[in-house]
């Protein structure tokens, strides 16, 4: 079985306003809108485009959350993921544990492929997919713009600082993806409805041998500084004066 | 006593600004002794530049030709056999960083504190979080090592006043043939980098097209300033992907930002919260971005660019 597993996280939807909690322990998600990470469903995409052209015979959907992850991975199974494993836990789980989870599942499911988003948009670790390619000893590629599936390689063009990068990869790999590779597909009814009947697997993060827990203590939480409010100026004029004032010109 | 290994980011010939600014992040340590690992296939210039970082102790060679291009795959087993003995391992907090780090703190067994923003002790580093919406105080464990990335746009370059000594060695690591470099198409426009320009421009979707945005290169070119853009403006194609400026762009810290026709979304508001000064230019003078301007000026970008373009003589 030629197998793609794609990393799917349950998080703050991108249009929610954050908000700090008033005694500045956290960030406030109870009652707010939560989502697929953007950056997880162009992975899963992805993997639903290569598994089209026929280079791939299934897609996992893996997730490590809460019970109600269910919800993103339903979500992720009515896109077309074929099945999906919840490894269920209600504790904060550190970048190195969730990598060590996606090792277990991978040593098990054998994907020649492994699909995460580049970070996830509320903690913005960026860590899960490069070591989780370090715990496998397997080849990585970040900021993945461009895969391309042929003859047991991936040539994968990365978005870098100084334009792009292209690097050919052996695989089995770990490829995490940015957000110009593709434009995720729109879930329609009759999917959602197909979803339900998707084996949906619920494990434990002690399944997995790995312990639950933070990797760092959470001193605080704060809003971030806010800006000193501006002049307007009322044309070209009066604006270079102001910069030429601050010898910004 | 903290013992700080920063690992050098080059392009093959000159050290990155970053490695400097990471020096600075460092040295925010109390008490702290600072090395910096040159990992590349002709070591020599770059080796001579990290040394003359004010604050640095040592720098440590690695030559091999497997080392000519940034692979982390093969990078990191090098750098995790070097960070033997140190309590603190940093890279920037630039893609070459953010590729590599997470590597190195999975083979020495932690995870990595993520875009360090502020130092508040040894172990206790702020960073952002949610997009820069929430600010985080976390506290590694002191039994471990700290791998780290440094949000570049949150320290000045280190002094280039130094004179550390340097020291070839060899850390003995097994090195993957798994990962190969194809190519790089870089943006060379003979512009100042945008990630490290002291002075950027930036246009949005009011615009229009690529053709308008001549505007914003002109009055980039005649401020001596880098060129940006907002996530419309790329997602409409009117210039490349890597002159993104926001969330999922780039993250900058100009001294002075303009942006032209851009309405202000968080995504973008997000990669320049630390511009010292931003100027906007926008025809509605409700757009969000005035709430965050030091400056604003409210007309048609049209008229007010190749104006203020000639008004700058």
């Amino acid at each position: 079985m030629r197998r793609i597993m794609v990393g799917v996280k349950r998080v703050v939807d991108y249009n929610v306003r954050i908000r700090v909690k008033p005694d500045n322990t956290g960030v406030i998600t109870e009652g707010v809108k939560m989502s697929i990470n953007p950056f997880d469903e162009i992975a899963l995409e992805q993997a639903l485009r290569i598994k089209e052209q026929g280079l791939a015979d299934e897609v996992l959907a893996v997730s490590i959350g809460p019970a109600d992850t269910q919800q993103q991975l339903r979500t992720a199974l009515a896109m077309g993921a074929d099945r999906a494993i919840l490894v269920q836990t209600d504790a904060a789980m550190a970048p190195l544990s969730i990598a060590r989870v996606f090792q277990k599942v991978a040593e098990a499911e054998q994907p020649f492929l492994t699909l995460l988003g580049k970070q996830a948009i509320d903690e913005d670790n960026g860590q899960t997919a490069q070591m989780l390619a370090a715990l496998l000893d397997r080849p990585q590629a970040t900021s993945c713009s461009k895969v391309d599936i042929a003859d047991g390689k991936a040539t994968v063009t990365r978005e870098v600082d100084s334009g792009l990068e292209t690097l050919e990869v052996d695989l089995p790999a770990v490829l995490s993806v940015d957000l110009r590779l593709n434009e995720p597909r729109y879930v329609k009814l009759p999917d959602i409805m197909k979803a339900k009947k998707k084996p949906l697997d619920l494990k434990s993060v002690a399944d997995y041998g790995v312990t639950e827990g933070a990797a760092f203590k959470t001193v605080k939480v704060d809003p971030p500084p806010s800006r000193q409010k501006g002049i307007i100026v009322k044309d070209v004029a009066e604006l270079v004066g102001v910069l030429q004032q601050k010898g910004l010109v | 006593m903290s013992k700080i290994l920063i690992v050098a980011e080059h392009d093959g010939g000159k050290l990155n600004a970053s490695t400097a600014k990471s020096v600075t992040c460092a040295a925010r340590i109390p008490g702290a002794t600072i090395d910096v690992a040159v990992l590349a296939a002709d070591a020599a210039a770059i080796a001579a530049a990290a040394a003359a970082l004010a604050g640095v102790s040592k720098v440590l060679v690695v030559e091999n030709p497997a080392n000519k291009e940034p692979l982390s795959a093969v990078l990191a087993p090098q750098i995790a056999k070097l960070a033997a003995g140190y309590t603190h391992v940093f890279g920037p907090s630039t893609t070459f960083g953010k590729d590599v780090m997470p590597r190195v703190a999975a083979l020495l067994g932690v995870s990595q504190v993520s875009d360090i923003m502020a130092v508040d002790g040894p172990h206790t580093f702020k960073r952002p979080i949610y997009a820069g919406n929430a600010i985080l105080t976390v506290e590694a464990p002191a039994g471990a090592p700290v791998v780290a990335t440094v949000r570049v746009a949150s320290f000045e370059a280190a002094a280039a006043s130094g004179s550390a000594a340097i020291e070839k060695v060899d850390p003995g690591a097994a090195l993957p043939t798994h990962t190969r470099f194809v190519s790089r198409s870089g943006a060379s426009t003979g512009r100042p980098d945008l990630q490290s320009a002291a002075k950027v421009v930036s246009g949005g979707r009011a615009l229009g097209s690529a053709e308008n945005f001549k505007l914003i290169y002109a009055l980039a070119d005649k401020l001596g300033a880098a060129v940006g853009a907002s996530r419309a403006a790329v997602d409409a194609g009117y210039v490349p992907n890597d002159l993104q400026v926001g969330q999922t762009g780039k993250i900058i810290a100009p001294q002075v930002y303009f942006a032209i026709g851009i309405s202000g979304a968080i995504q973008h508001m997000t990669g320049i919260k630390d511009a010292r000064t931003i100027v906007a230019i926008n025809k509605d003078g409700e757009a969000p971005i005035f709430e965050s301007a030091d400056i604003g000026l409210v007309g048609d970008l049209f008229t007010i660019v190749p104006e203020l373009e000639k008004a700058l003589g």
